[in-house]
């Protein structure tokens, strides 16, 4: 008897979030107050490293395609193809759709330059919040500065949501991207749940 | 709620920052020549002055760096902050060696 060998393996792979998909539809909210969440799963994930102003950061930044952001709050590219942001002075996270193959091109790209180039696609899921009251929903437990005069579309921050750090990415207007770690995720996923249920019920004057 | 400003991120909830003691401890030139006395000196004795001191803070749920901060112990107001590689702008009385900067 031939051995079976499975070489293709991509459909055993599980998102932090997919054990709450239907919690997570059943979650949305409707109309004028509405708000919504969902996960993007699998999201290509590549942590760089490099000090501005060295080698390592210019063949980064080209290799990249879209640069590197410069400070904190920018984010390089856009949401919907190759995106990096600014985590730290030296320390960047490119996003890309799941499938993109990245990693091979920025290592040979960094060559032995003093930095780093690691796949840490399976470090944090995307859950993604939108809607006119999402920033409402953030708000309840975000300490950062969400007011659209300084928290614009394609701005990205590191920060913390209640008792979870996190990437905050304000990927379009009304809508945020949030990058917990993976453990964290099913804790950030039910603490929006909750936090947006409120807005099913009209307000109270 | 208090913000501190990361020399980095800019003005954050102080809830984001951990504390790191006093800055400018310079460590031994040659540790091995301390004795024990010197050592514990070295490694748990730290002033605790009533007005301006310069201490380390760590933006540990941002960009996760270390810098310093002159902060005044009877306010809890900022005066200033700066990277580890910048003069210290206000002095106090745990101000650096030599006017190093580390
Ligand atoms: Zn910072």
């Amino acid at each position: 008897m031939a051995e079976q060998v499975l070489t293709e393996i991509s459909v055993l792979r599980t998102s932090p979030l997919a054990h709450l998909q239907s919690a997570l539809e059943q979650g949305a909210v409707q109309g004028d107050r509405g708000v919504s969440v969902s996960e993007i799963a699998f999201m290509t994930q590549i942590g760089l490293r490099a000090e501005p102003g060295t080698a390592a950061h210019v063949a980064l930044a080209a290799a990249t395609g879209v640069g590197l952001p410069a400070a904190v709050g920018q984010v390089a590219g856009d949401a919907n193809g190759t995106a990096v942001l600014w985590s730290g002075p030296d320390e960047f996270l490119l996003v890309a759709p799941d499938g993109t193959e990245f990693l091979d091109d920025l290592l040979s790209a960094l060559g032995q330059e003093p930095g780093q180039v690691v796949d840490l696609s399976a470090n944090r899921t995307v859950i993604e919040l939108s809607g006119p009251s999402a920033r409402a929903v953030l708000e309840k437990g975000c300490p950062a500065d969400l007011h659209p005069r300084s928290f614009t579309k394609g701005t990205a921050i590191t920060t913390v949501l209640g008792p979870v750090p996190v990437l905050l990415w304000k990927s379009a207007e009304d809508t945020f991207r949030l990058l917990p770690r993976a453990s964290f995720a099913d804790y950030t996923a039910r603490w929006l749940l909750d936090a947006m249920a409120e807005f099913a019920s009209a307000p109270i004057d | 709620m208090m913000l501190i400003e990361c020399p980095w991120c800019g003005p954050r909830n102080e809830t984001e920052y951990g504390y790191g003691g006093e800055a400018h401890v310079a460590y031994p030139a040659d540790p091995s020549a301390l004795n024990d006395n010197e050592w514990a000196k070295y490694l748990f004795y730290r002033k605790n002055p009533k007005g301006l001191f310069a201490e380390r803070w760590v933006h540990s749920a941002g960009c996760r760096r270390w810098f310093n901060a002159v902060r005044d112990t009877v306010t809890y107001e900022f005066k200033a902050v700066y990277k580890p590689d910048e003069p210290q702008p206000i002095k106090t009385t745990n101000a650096p060696a030599q006017g190093g900067t580390k």
